[in-house]
Protein backbone atom coordinates (compact mmCIF):
# COMPACT_ATOMS: atom_id res chain seq x y z
CA UNK A 1 0.00 0.00 0.00
CA UNK A 2 3.04 2.46 0.67
CA UNK A 3 5.19 2.19 -1.72
CA UNK A 4 2.50 3.51 -4.90
CA UNK A 5 1.82 6.27 -2.72
CA UNK A 6 5.62 7.02 -2.12
CA UNK A 7 6.26 6.73 -5.56
CA UNK A 8 3.56 8.62 -6.40
CA UNK A 9 4.42 11.32 -4.27
CA UNK A 10 7.97 11.35 -5.69
CA UNK A 11 6.50 12.04 -8.92
CA UNK A 12 4.28 15.09 -8.05
CA UNK A 13 7.40 16.24 -6.09
CA UNK A 14 9.30 16.21 -9.86
CA UNK A 15 6.63 17.75 -11.56
CA UNK A 16 6.46 20.51 -9.00
CA UNK A 17 9.73 20.94 -9.54
CA UNK A 18 10.31 20.58 -13.32
CA UNK A 19 6.89 22.89 -13.31
CA UNK A 20 8.87 25.83 -10.89
CA UNK A 21 11.86 25.31 -13.24
CA UNK A 22 9.85 25.67 -16.38
CA UNK A 23 8.38 28.81 -14.64
CA UNK A 24 11.30 30.67 -13.62
CA UNK A 25 13.44 30.39 -17.45
CA UNK A 26 10.27 31.88 -18.74
CA UNK A 27 10.50 34.42 -15.98
CA UNK A 28 14.05 34.94 -16.73
CA UNK A 29 13.55 35.79 -20.69
CA UNK A 30 10.09 37.57 -20.22
CA UNK A 31 12.45 40.23 -17.90
CA UNK A 32 15.71 40.23 -19.26
CA UNK A 33 14.14 40.30 -23.14
CA UNK A 34 14.08 44.06 -23.04
CA UNK A 35 17.21 44.35 -21.28
CA UNK A 36 19.34 42.21 -23.49
CA UNK A 37 18.24 44.57 -26.34
CA UNK A 38 19.39 47.49 -24.81
CA UNK A 39 22.90 45.70 -24.63
CA UNK A 40 22.59 43.83 -27.57
CA UNK A 41 22.48 48.03 -29.58
CA UNK A 42 25.06 49.20 -26.92
CA UNK A 43 27.48 46.36 -27.54
CA UNK A 44 27.82 47.00 -31.21
CA UNK A 45 30.53 49.54 -32.29
CA UNK A 46 29.17 50.06 -35.45
CA UNK A 47 26.28 53.03 -34.53
CA UNK A 48 22.78 52.45 -36.36
CA UNK A 49 23.84 48.49 -37.58
CA UNK A 50 21.99 46.31 -35.44
CA UNK A 51 18.91 47.70 -34.29
CA UNK A 52 18.26 47.15 -38.24
CA UNK A 53 20.53 44.32 -39.20
CA UNK A 54 18.40 41.63 -36.98
CA UNK A 55 20.70 40.08 -35.42
CA UNK A 56 20.32 38.20 -32.17
CA UNK A 57 24.08 38.54 -31.01
CA UNK A 58 26.42 41.66 -32.03
CA UNK A 59 29.18 40.62 -34.58
CA UNK A 60 32.11 42.23 -32.83
CA UNK A 61 30.72 43.35 -29.20
CA UNK A 62 32.35 46.18 -27.94
CA UNK A 63 32.34 48.43 -24.70
CA UNK A 64 33.04 51.47 -26.76
CA UNK A 65 29.77 53.15 -27.20
CA UNK A 66 29.97 53.02 -23.33
CA UNK A 67 33.54 54.44 -23.17
CA UNK A 68 32.11 57.44 -25.75
CA UNK A 69 29.33 58.07 -23.18
CA UNK A 70 31.62 58.03 -20.48
CA UNK A 71 33.79 60.67 -22.22
CA UNK A 72 30.97 62.22 -23.94
CA UNK A 73 31.82 61.45 -27.06
CA UNK A 74 29.00 60.49 -28.66
CA UNK A 75 26.58 63.03 -30.70
CA UNK A 76 24.14 64.41 -29.10
CA UNK A 77 25.14 63.24 -26.06
CA UNK A 78 27.67 65.78 -25.44
CA UNK A 79 26.63 66.70 -22.73
CA UNK A 80 25.66 63.61 -21.11
CA UNK A 81 27.00 63.83 -17.35
CA UNK A 82 25.34 67.59 -16.66
CA UNK A 83 22.63 65.58 -18.21
CA UNK A 84 22.45 62.70 -15.44
CA UNK A 85 23.24 65.38 -12.94
CA UNK A 86 20.09 67.12 -14.02
CA UNK A 87 18.09 63.78 -13.16
CA UNK A 88 19.87 63.65 -10.33
CA UNK A 89 19.02 67.04 -8.85
CA UNK A 90 15.59 66.14 -9.57
CA UNK A 91 15.33 62.83 -8.05
CA UNK A 92 17.96 63.95 -4.95
CA UNK A 93 15.24 66.64 -4.60
CA UNK A 94 12.01 65.30 -5.22
CA UNK A 95 13.03 62.38 -2.69
CA UNK A 96 14.24 64.57 0.27
CA UNK A 97 11.14 66.73 0.02
CA UNK A 98 8.76 64.26 -0.48
CA UNK A 99 10.00 62.00 2.64
CA UNK A 100 9.86 66.29 4.61
CA UNK A 101 7.03 67.24 3.90
CA UNK A 102 5.03 63.60 4.08
CA UNK A 103 6.29 62.84 7.33
CA UNK A 104 5.90 66.22 8.88
CA UNK A 105 1.90 65.87 7.68
CA UNK A 106 1.71 62.67 9.05
CA UNK A 107 3.64 63.61 12.54
CA UNK A 108 1.17 66.57 13.04
CA UNK A 109 -2.07 64.38 12.08
CA UNK A 110 -1.71 61.20 14.00
CA UNK A 111 0.65 62.52 17.02
CA UNK A 112 -0.45 65.80 17.64
CA UNK A 113 -4.10 65.24 17.59
CA UNK A 114 -4.41 67.53 15.16
CA UNK A 115 -8.16 66.59 14.51
CA UNK A 116 -9.47 66.07 10.99
CA UNK A 117 -6.58 63.36 10.12
CA UNK A 118 -9.24 61.18 8.09
CA UNK A 119 -8.99 64.25 6.25
CA UNK A 120 -5.73 64.83 5.04
CA UNK A 121 -5.71 60.79 4.49
CA UNK A 122 -8.63 61.50 1.92
CA UNK A 123 -7.61 64.46 -0.09
CA UNK A 124 -3.95 62.23 -0.82
CA UNK A 125 -6.28 59.50 -1.98
CA UNK A 126 -8.35 62.05 -4.19
CA UNK A 127 -5.00 63.65 -5.24
CA UNK A 128 -5.02 60.10 -7.23
CA UNK A 129 -8.45 60.99 -9.06
CA UNK A 130 -6.48 63.13 -11.15
CA UNK A 131 -3.58 61.85 -12.76
CA UNK A 132 -0.67 63.92 -13.12
CA UNK A 133 -0.27 63.37 -16.92
CA UNK A 134 -3.56 64.86 -16.86
CA UNK A 135 -2.58 68.41 -15.67
CA UNK A 136 0.21 69.00 -17.77
CA UNK A 137 -1.50 71.77 -19.67
CA UNK A 138 -2.47 73.87 -16.66
CA UNK A 139 0.72 72.94 -15.17
CA UNK A 140 3.06 74.24 -17.92
CA UNK A 141 1.14 77.56 -17.47
CA UNK A 142 0.91 77.70 -13.82
CA UNK A 143 5.08 77.13 -13.79
CA UNK A 144 5.34 79.99 -15.85
CA UNK A 145 3.10 82.36 -13.51
CA UNK A 146 5.49 80.87 -10.65
CA UNK A 147 8.75 82.25 -12.27
CA UNK A 148 9.91 78.78 -12.60
CA UNK A 149 9.43 77.59 -16.62
CA UNK A 150 12.77 75.96 -17.75
CA UNK A 151 13.96 75.46 -14.08
CA UNK A 152 14.32 71.98 -12.51
CA UNK A 153 12.50 73.03 -9.65
CA UNK A 154 9.42 73.24 -11.66
CA UNK A 155 9.63 69.61 -12.38
CA UNK A 156 10.77 68.91 -8.91
CA UNK A 157 7.40 70.92 -7.69
CA UNK A 158 5.19 68.23 -10.18
CA UNK A 159 7.05 65.26 -8.66
CA UNK A 160 6.79 65.89 -5.01
CA UNK A 161 3.19 67.13 -5.67
CA UNK A 162 2.22 63.84 -6.68
CA UNK A 163 4.39 61.46 -4.28
CA UNK A 164 3.93 63.01 -1.04
CA UNK A 165 0.21 61.93 -1.37
CA UNK A 166 1.59 57.96 -1.46
CA UNK A 167 4.26 58.97 1.23
CA UNK A 168 1.20 60.02 3.77
CA UNK A 169 -1.17 56.96 2.92
CA UNK A 170 1.88 54.92 4.04
CA UNK A 171 2.86 56.76 6.62
CA UNK A 172 -0.21 56.64 7.96
CA UNK A 173 -0.54 53.03 7.55
CA UNK A 174 2.44 52.46 9.01
CA UNK A 175 1.90 54.57 12.44
CA UNK A 176 -1.23 53.35 13.06
CA UNK A 177 0.83 50.06 13.65
CA UNK A 178 3.34 51.76 15.88
CA UNK A 179 2.30 52.34 19.88
CA UNK A 180 1.53 56.17 20.67
CA UNK A 181 2.66 55.16 24.33
CA UNK A 182 6.11 55.94 23.09
CA UNK A 183 5.32 59.09 22.57
CA UNK A 184 2.91 60.56 24.91
CA UNK A 185 5.96 59.97 27.51
CA UNK A 186 8.36 61.83 25.97
CA UNK A 187 5.75 64.65 25.77
CA UNK A 188 5.18 64.30 29.51
CA UNK A 189 8.64 64.78 29.84
CA UNK A 190 8.52 67.99 28.60
CA UNK A 191 9.70 67.68 25.08
CA UNK A 192 8.55 69.71 22.28
CA UNK A 193 7.16 68.76 19.14
CA UNK A 194 10.03 69.28 16.91
CA UNK A 195 11.94 67.32 19.25
CA UNK A 196 9.05 64.23 19.32
CA UNK A 197 9.40 64.18 15.66
CA UNK A 198 13.41 64.38 15.13
CA UNK A 199 13.85 61.80 18.29
CA UNK A 200 11.41 59.25 18.25
CA UNK A 201 9.18 59.97 15.10
CA UNK A 202 11.53 59.71 12.39
CA UNK A 203 13.31 56.69 13.77
CA UNK A 204 10.64 54.91 14.65
CA UNK A 205 9.01 55.39 11.17
CA UNK A 206 12.50 54.55 9.31
CA UNK A 207 10.77 51.91 7.41
CA UNK A 208 8.47 53.68 5.88
CA UNK A 209 10.30 56.13 5.15
CA UNK A 210 12.50 54.02 3.28
CA UNK A 211 9.16 53.09 1.01
CA UNK A 212 8.64 56.49 0.66
CA UNK A 213 11.85 58.04 -0.51
CA UNK A 214 11.99 54.61 -3.09
CA UNK A 215 8.70 55.37 -4.11
CA UNK A 216 9.32 58.98 -4.71
CA UNK A 217 12.72 58.68 -6.64
CA UNK A 218 11.23 56.01 -8.66
CA UNK A 219 8.29 58.60 -9.64
CA UNK A 220 11.07 61.42 -10.56
CA UNK A 221 13.13 58.94 -12.49
CA UNK A 222 10.27 56.96 -14.17
CA UNK A 223 9.40 60.63 -15.45
CA UNK A 224 9.24 61.72 -18.78
CA UNK A 225 6.22 63.47 -19.35
CA UNK A 226 6.80 66.89 -17.12
CA UNK A 227 10.59 66.79 -18.19
CA UNK A 228 9.95 66.77 -21.65
CA UNK A 229 7.57 69.63 -21.42
CA UNK A 230 8.81 72.02 -18.75
CA UNK A 231 12.98 71.52 -19.91
CA UNK A 232 14.75 73.53 -22.54
CA UNK A 233 17.03 71.42 -24.03
CA UNK A 234 19.77 73.37 -21.83
CA UNK A 235 18.53 71.84 -18.84
CA UNK A 236 17.28 68.52 -20.28
CA UNK A 237 17.70 65.43 -18.95
CA UNK A 238 18.84 62.04 -20.74
CA UNK A 239 15.51 60.62 -20.50
CA UNK A 240 14.25 63.60 -22.67
CA UNK A 241 17.18 64.03 -24.94
CA UNK A 242 16.80 59.59 -25.71
CA UNK A 243 12.92 60.23 -26.26
CA UNK A 244 13.15 64.35 -28.38
CA UNK A 245 16.05 61.68 -31.16
CA UNK A 246 12.84 59.12 -31.31
CA UNK A 247 12.71 59.70 -35.08
CA UNK A 248 16.52 60.42 -35.45
CA UNK A 249 17.99 58.42 -37.70
CA UNK A 250 21.13 60.18 -37.25
CA UNK A 251 21.58 59.27 -33.52
CA UNK A 252 23.91 57.15 -32.41
CA UNK A 253 21.69 54.35 -30.55
CA UNK A 254 24.35 51.95 -29.47
CA UNK A 255 25.73 54.84 -27.20
CA UNK A 256 22.08 55.81 -26.33
CA UNK A 257 21.50 52.28 -25.17
CA UNK A 258 24.74 52.62 -23.30
CA UNK A 259 23.46 55.58 -21.73
CA UNK A 260 20.14 53.96 -21.04
CA UNK A 261 21.83 51.15 -18.91
CA UNK A 262 24.05 53.77 -16.98
CA UNK A 263 21.19 55.35 -16.02
CA UNK A 264 19.60 52.05 -14.31
CA UNK A 265 22.20 52.47 -11.80
CA UNK A 266 20.86 54.84 -8.89
CA UNK A 267 17.44 53.47 -8.40
CA UNK A 268 19.20 49.82 -8.29
CA UNK A 269 21.69 51.69 -5.30
CA UNK A 270 18.88 52.98 -3.80
CA UNK A 271 16.97 50.27 -3.48
CA UNK A 272 19.95 47.78 -2.44
CA UNK A 273 20.64 50.39 0.32
CA UNK A 274 17.15 50.23 2.12
CA UNK A 275 16.46 46.69 0.95
CA UNK A 276 15.40 45.46 4.76
CA UNK A 277 13.89 48.48 5.60
CA UNK A 278 11.55 48.10 2.34
CA UNK A 279 10.76 44.59 3.13
CA UNK A 280 9.79 44.78 6.81
CA UNK A 281 7.98 47.89 6.34
CA UNK A 282 5.90 46.76 3.31
CA UNK A 283 4.95 43.11 4.65
CA UNK A 284 3.61 45.91 7.88
CA UNK A 285 1.57 47.73 5.71
CA UNK A 286 0.15 45.22 3.72
CA UNK A 287 -0.77 43.42 6.34
CA UNK A 288 -2.75 45.96 7.75
CA UNK A 289 -4.82 47.39 4.47
CA UNK B 1 17.52 55.99 22.64
CA UNK B 2 14.56 58.18 23.35
CA UNK B 3 13.02 59.18 26.61
CA UNK B 4 16.31 59.93 28.56
CA UNK B 5 17.84 61.59 25.71
CA UNK B 6 14.52 63.51 25.81
CA UNK B 7 14.73 63.88 29.42
CA UNK B 8 18.17 65.30 29.01
CA UNK B 9 17.23 68.30 26.55
CA UNK B 10 13.72 69.10 28.25
CA UNK B 11 13.65 71.37 29.96
CA UNK B 12 13.65 70.99 34.18
CA UNK B 13 9.55 71.17 35.09
CA UNK B 14 8.12 68.40 36.82
CA UNK B 15 6.65 65.67 34.47
CA UNK B 16 3.81 64.60 37.23
CA UNK B 17 1.81 65.36 40.09
CA UNK B 18 -1.12 67.82 39.96
CA UNK B 19 0.53 70.01 37.58
CA UNK B 20 -0.23 67.59 34.74
CA UNK B 21 -3.72 68.30 33.55
CA UNK B 22 -3.20 71.83 33.81
CA UNK B 23 0.35 71.63 31.20
CA UNK B 24 -2.17 68.84 28.88
CA UNK B 25 -4.38 71.97 28.66
CA UNK B 26 -1.49 74.60 27.40
CA UNK B 27 -0.24 72.05 25.24
CA UNK B 28 -2.92 70.88 23.40
CA UNK B 29 -3.46 74.49 21.93
CA UNK B 30 0.64 75.09 21.65
CA UNK B 31 -0.30 71.33 19.89
CA UNK B 32 -2.61 73.09 17.38
CA UNK B 33 0.09 75.98 16.52
CA UNK B 34 2.27 73.19 15.44
CA UNK B 35 0.30 70.63 14.08
CA UNK B 36 -0.93 73.64 11.56
CA UNK B 37 3.00 74.66 10.80
CA UNK B 38 3.76 71.19 10.27
CA UNK B 39 1.21 70.68 7.76
CA UNK B 40 1.39 73.84 5.98
CA UNK B 41 3.99 72.34 3.64
CA UNK B 42 1.68 69.65 2.83
CA UNK B 43 -1.11 72.04 2.19
CA UNK B 44 0.66 74.59 0.53
CA UNK B 45 1.79 72.08 -2.70
CA UNK B 46 -1.40 70.33 -2.57
CA UNK B 47 -2.86 73.73 -3.07
CA UNK B 48 -0.07 75.31 -5.50
CA UNK B 49 0.81 72.23 -7.95
CA UNK B 50 -2.64 70.25 -7.92
CA UNK B 51 -5.84 71.81 -6.87
CA UNK B 52 -4.82 75.30 -8.49
CA UNK B 53 -3.92 73.19 -11.79
CA UNK B 54 -7.12 71.05 -11.63
CA UNK B 55 -9.18 74.23 -11.17
CA UNK B 56 -7.34 75.51 -14.01
CA UNK B 57 -7.82 72.54 -15.60
CA UNK B 58 -11.64 72.04 -15.00
CA UNK B 59 -11.63 76.12 -16.58
CA UNK B 60 -9.99 75.37 -19.46
CA UNK B 61 -11.91 72.53 -20.38
CA UNK B 62 -15.43 74.37 -19.38
CA UNK B 63 -16.66 74.88 -23.20
CA UNK B 64 -19.33 72.12 -24.30
CA UNK B 65 -18.36 72.85 -28.21
CA UNK B 66 -14.73 71.18 -27.12
CA UNK B 67 -16.75 67.89 -26.16
CA UNK B 68 -18.91 67.63 -29.22
CA UNK B 69 -15.53 68.77 -31.40
CA UNK B 70 -13.74 65.68 -29.57
CA UNK B 71 -16.63 63.00 -30.31
CA UNK B 72 -16.70 64.70 -33.85
CA UNK B 73 -12.94 63.80 -34.40
CA UNK B 74 -13.07 60.22 -35.30
CA UNK B 75 -9.85 59.46 -33.22
CA UNK B 76 -11.23 60.14 -30.47
CA UNK B 77 -14.10 57.23 -30.06
CA UNK B 78 -11.01 54.77 -31.10
CA UNK B 79 -8.52 56.44 -28.53
CA UNK B 80 -11.95 55.74 -25.75
CA UNK B 81 -11.58 51.82 -26.89
CA UNK B 82 -7.99 51.94 -27.01
CA UNK B 83 -7.90 53.24 -22.98
CA UNK B 84 -10.70 51.07 -21.97
CA UNK B 85 -8.50 47.85 -22.97
CA UNK B 86 -4.85 49.43 -22.11
CA UNK B 87 -6.40 49.92 -18.57
CA UNK B 88 -8.99 46.89 -18.50
CA UNK B 89 -6.47 44.49 -19.74
CA UNK B 90 -3.43 45.94 -18.51
CA UNK B 91 -4.29 46.57 -14.63
CA UNK B 92 -6.30 43.11 -14.46
CA UNK B 93 -3.57 40.77 -16.13
CA UNK B 94 -0.61 42.64 -14.09
CA UNK B 95 -2.27 42.29 -11.29
CA UNK B 96 -3.61 38.65 -11.19
CA UNK B 97 -0.28 37.24 -12.84
CA UNK B 98 1.09 39.60 -9.72
CA UNK B 99 -0.36 37.96 -7.62
CA UNK B 100 0.37 33.94 -8.62
CA UNK B 101 4.06 35.09 -8.93
CA UNK B 102 4.01 36.61 -5.31
CA UNK B 103 2.89 32.55 -4.54
CA UNK B 104 5.86 31.60 -6.58
CA UNK B 105 8.44 34.22 -5.03
CA UNK B 106 7.60 33.03 -1.44
CA UNK B 107 10.16 29.90 -1.73
CA UNK B 108 13.12 30.24 -0.03
CA UNK B 109 15.55 28.46 -2.64
CA UNK B 110 17.97 30.34 -3.08
CA UNK B 111 17.92 29.85 -7.30
CA UNK B 112 13.89 31.58 -6.74
CA UNK B 113 15.30 34.26 -4.32
CA UNK B 114 18.19 35.07 -7.19
CA UNK B 115 15.19 35.02 -10.09
CA UNK B 116 13.74 37.58 -7.55
CA UNK B 117 16.35 40.12 -8.35
CA UNK B 118 16.50 39.64 -12.01
CA UNK B 119 12.85 39.65 -12.19
CA UNK B 120 12.24 43.36 -10.24
CA UNK B 121 14.79 44.87 -13.09
CA UNK B 122 12.13 46.54 -15.00
CA UNK B 123 10.93 48.29 -11.88
CA UNK B 124 14.05 49.69 -11.47
CA UNK B 125 14.48 50.55 -15.21
CA UNK B 126 13.08 54.46 -16.51
CA UNK B 127 9.87 54.30 -17.90
CA UNK B 128 11.14 56.08 -20.86
CA UNK B 129 14.70 53.87 -21.44
CA UNK B 130 12.01 50.55 -21.31
CA UNK B 131 9.66 51.96 -23.98
CA UNK B 132 12.79 52.84 -26.18
CA UNK B 133 13.92 49.39 -25.65
CA UNK B 134 10.51 48.27 -26.54
CA UNK B 135 9.90 50.35 -29.24
CA UNK B 136 13.23 48.98 -31.36
CA UNK B 137 12.47 45.38 -30.25
CA UNK B 138 9.32 46.09 -32.20
CA UNK B 139 10.21 48.33 -34.81
CA UNK B 140 10.61 47.28 -38.85
CA UNK B 141 10.73 43.80 -39.72
CA UNK B 142 14.26 43.08 -38.16
CA UNK B 143 13.58 44.38 -34.44
CA UNK B 144 14.73 41.20 -31.59
CA UNK B 145 11.28 39.88 -31.86
CA UNK B 146 11.09 39.53 -35.31
CA UNK B 147 14.66 38.68 -35.54
CA UNK B 148 14.25 35.81 -33.17
CA UNK B 149 11.00 34.73 -34.81
CA UNK B 150 12.61 34.13 -37.84
CA UNK B 151 15.85 32.40 -36.33
CA UNK B 152 13.74 30.32 -34.13
CA UNK B 153 10.66 29.14 -35.88
CA UNK B 154 11.25 30.78 -39.72
CA UNK B 155 8.73 32.64 -39.29
CA UNK B 156 8.40 36.35 -41.26
CA UNK B 157 7.46 38.25 -38.12
CA UNK B 158 4.46 41.09 -38.85
CA UNK B 159 5.03 44.74 -38.88
CA UNK B 160 4.24 45.13 -35.08
CA UNK B 161 3.52 48.95 -35.34
CA UNK B 162 1.54 48.71 -38.46
CA UNK B 163 -1.43 47.15 -37.20
CA UNK B 164 -3.61 48.52 -34.45
CA UNK B 165 -4.21 45.39 -32.68
CA UNK B 166 -0.56 44.48 -32.83
CA UNK B 167 0.41 47.78 -31.49
CA UNK B 168 -2.28 48.43 -28.50
CA UNK B 169 -1.12 44.82 -27.50
CA UNK B 170 2.47 45.80 -27.76
CA UNK B 171 1.55 48.64 -25.40
CA UNK B 172 -0.11 46.81 -22.58
CA UNK B 173 2.99 43.99 -22.76
CA UNK B 174 5.46 46.83 -22.11
CA UNK B 175 3.19 48.18 -19.67
CA UNK B 176 2.60 44.99 -17.67
CA UNK B 177 6.44 44.16 -18.48
CA UNK B 178 7.44 47.61 -16.77
CA UNK B 179 5.04 47.29 -13.66
CA UNK B 180 4.05 43.43 -12.97
CA UNK B 181 7.56 43.66 -10.42
CA UNK B 182 6.10 46.14 -8.03
CA UNK B 183 3.00 44.59 -7.19
CA UNK B 184 4.74 41.23 -7.12
CA UNK B 185 6.67 42.87 -4.10
CA UNK B 186 3.55 44.59 -2.84
CA UNK B 187 2.14 40.75 -2.71
CA UNK B 188 4.87 39.25 -2.07
CA UNK B 189 5.01 41.13 1.24
CA UNK B 190 1.48 41.25 2.59
CA UNK B 191 2.17 36.75 1.90
CA UNK B 192 5.02 37.05 4.27
CA UNK B 193 2.52 38.24 7.37
CA UNK B 194 0.36 35.08 6.13
CA UNK B 195 0.88 33.13 9.71
CA UNK B 196 2.37 29.65 8.37
CA UNK B 197 -0.46 27.80 11.09
CA UNK B 198 -3.38 29.24 9.01
CA UNK B 199 -1.61 26.81 5.73
CA UNK B 200 -0.72 24.22 8.36
CA UNK B 201 -4.10 23.97 9.65
CA UNK B 202 -5.63 24.10 5.66
CA UNK B 203 -3.15 21.02 4.56
CA UNK B 204 -4.68 18.88 7.56
CA UNK B 205 -7.94 19.77 6.41
CA UNK B 206 -7.13 18.83 3.15
CA UNK B 207 -6.56 21.73 1.45
CA UNK B 208 -3.83 21.86 -0.91
CA UNK B 209 -2.62 23.50 -4.42
CA UNK B 210 -5.70 25.72 -6.04
CA UNK B 211 -8.03 25.24 -3.26
CA UNK B 212 -5.75 26.48 -0.55
CA UNK B 213 -5.09 29.17 -2.66
CA UNK B 214 -8.86 29.72 -3.35
CA UNK B 215 -10.18 29.12 0.37
CA UNK B 216 -7.32 30.44 2.66
CA UNK B 217 -4.69 32.96 0.54
CA UNK B 218 -7.56 34.57 -1.93
CA UNK B 219 -9.55 35.82 1.25
CA UNK B 220 -6.70 37.04 3.43
CA UNK B 221 -5.61 39.16 0.53
CA UNK B 222 -9.10 40.29 -1.12
CA UNK B 223 -9.12 43.83 0.35
CA UNK B 224 -5.35 44.66 -0.72
CA UNK B 225 -5.96 43.21 -3.73
CA UNK B 226 -8.74 45.27 -4.22
CA UNK B 227 -7.33 48.28 -2.80
CA UNK B 228 -4.16 47.84 -5.26
CA UNK B 229 -6.24 47.13 -7.92
CA UNK B 230 -8.05 50.31 -7.42
CA UNK B 231 -5.12 52.53 -7.06
CA UNK B 232 -3.48 50.97 -10.32
CA UNK B 233 -6.78 52.03 -12.49
CA UNK B 234 -6.01 55.32 -11.65
CA UNK B 235 -2.04 55.10 -12.22
CA UNK B 236 -2.66 53.60 -15.61
CA UNK B 237 -5.42 56.16 -16.80
CA UNK B 238 -2.72 58.53 -17.15
CA UNK B 239 0.10 56.80 -17.94
CA UNK B 240 1.58 58.66 -20.74
CA UNK B 241 5.28 57.35 -21.08
CA UNK B 242 4.50 53.93 -22.09
CA UNK B 243 2.11 54.30 -25.28
CA UNK B 244 3.96 57.62 -26.40
CA UNK B 245 7.62 55.53 -26.23
CA UNK B 246 6.28 52.64 -27.71
CA UNK B 247 3.74 52.71 -30.37
CA UNK B 248 3.54 56.16 -30.51
CA UNK B 249 0.43 56.00 -31.71
CA UNK B 250 1.19 54.49 -34.56
CA UNK B 251 -0.37 53.40 -37.07
CA UNK B 252 -1.52 57.30 -37.48
CA UNK B 253 -2.62 57.78 -34.19
CA UNK B 254 -4.51 54.84 -33.88
CA UNK B 255 -3.01 53.29 -30.52
CA UNK B 256 -3.37 56.55 -28.70
CA UNK B 257 -4.66 56.81 -25.15
CA UNK B 258 -6.50 59.44 -23.58
CA UNK B 259 -2.93 61.19 -21.45
CA UNK B 260 -1.23 60.90 -25.47
CA UNK B 261 -3.73 62.00 -27.62
CA UNK B 262 -4.61 65.42 -24.81
CA UNK B 263 -0.66 65.72 -25.29
CA UNK B 264 -1.28 65.95 -29.11
CA UNK B 265 -4.13 68.31 -29.02
CA UNK B 266 -2.52 70.33 -26.50
CA UNK B 267 1.57 70.71 -28.13
CA UNK B 268 1.21 69.20 -31.62
CA UNK B 269 -2.05 71.09 -32.71
CA UNK B 270 -1.52 73.52 -30.37
CA UNK B 271 -4.73 73.27 -29.14
CA UNK B 272 -4.50 73.30 -25.28
CA UNK B 273 -8.10 73.49 -24.39
CA UNK B 274 -9.00 70.84 -26.42
CA UNK B 275 -6.44 68.45 -25.40
CA UNK B 276 -7.26 69.42 -21.51
CA UNK B 277 -10.84 68.37 -22.33
CA UNK B 278 -9.76 65.20 -24.39
CA UNK B 279 -8.52 64.07 -20.42
CA UNK B 280 -10.78 65.56 -18.23
CA UNK B 281 -14.09 64.00 -20.38
CA UNK B 282 -12.81 60.76 -18.37
CA UNK B 283 -13.38 62.53 -15.21
CA UNK B 284 -17.14 61.01 -14.45
CA UNK B 285 -15.13 57.61 -14.27
CA UNK B 286 -12.11 59.02 -11.71
CA UNK B 287 -14.33 61.01 -9.66
CA UNK B 288 -16.40 57.69 -8.29
CA UNK B 289 -13.21 54.96 -8.44
CA UNK B 290 -11.32 57.69 -6.41
CA UNK B 291 -14.38 57.53 -3.69
CA UNK B 292 -14.56 53.91 -3.67
CA UNK B 293 -11.22 53.79 -3.29
CA UNK B 294 -11.53 55.98 0.22
CA UNK B 295 -14.40 53.52 1.42
CA UNK B 296 -11.96 50.58 0.83
CA UNK B 297 -9.38 52.69 3.03
CA UNK B 298 -11.70 53.59 5.48
CA UNK B 299 -13.23 49.89 5.87
CA UNK B 300 -9.68 48.53 6.81
CA UNK B 301 -9.32 51.37 9.15
CA UNK B 302 -12.44 50.16 11.21
CA UNK B 303 -11.26 46.45 10.54
CA UNK B 304 -8.03 47.11 12.62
Amino acid sequence: MRAPTRSRDRLRRLATGAGSALLALLLLIWSLLPVYNMLLIALDPEEGEVEFAGNLWPPEPSLQSFVEVVTQDARYLENFWQQFGNSLVIGVATTVLTVAIGSLASFAVGHLRLGKGRLLTNTALLTYAIPASFLIVPYYRIVHAYGLSDTLWGVVAAQVAFATPFAVLILQLYARLIPAELDDAARVDGASPVQVYLRIYLPVMTPALAVAALYALLLAWNDYLYQAVLLLPRHATFGMTQGNLFADTDAEWNAMMAAGIIYVLPPIVLLLALRRHVAASLAMVSAGV
Amino acid sequence: MSTRQLLAVSSPLPASGPARPLRRGRLRRADLAWGVAFVAPYAAVLLAFVLYPFGYALWLARTPALYSELVGDPLYLPTLLNTLLFVGLGVNVKMFLALLLSGFFLSRRWWIRALLAIYLLPWLIAAAQAGVSFHWMLIDQRGLIDGLLSALFGVEGPLWLNDRALAVGANIVAYVWKWMPFWTVIFLAARMTIPREIYDAATVDGATGVRRFLHVTLPLLANLYLVCTLLSTLWTLGDFTTVYLVSMGAPTGHSHVLATLGFRYAFDSGRPALGVAAVMSVLPILIPLAIVLMRRFQLSEVRL
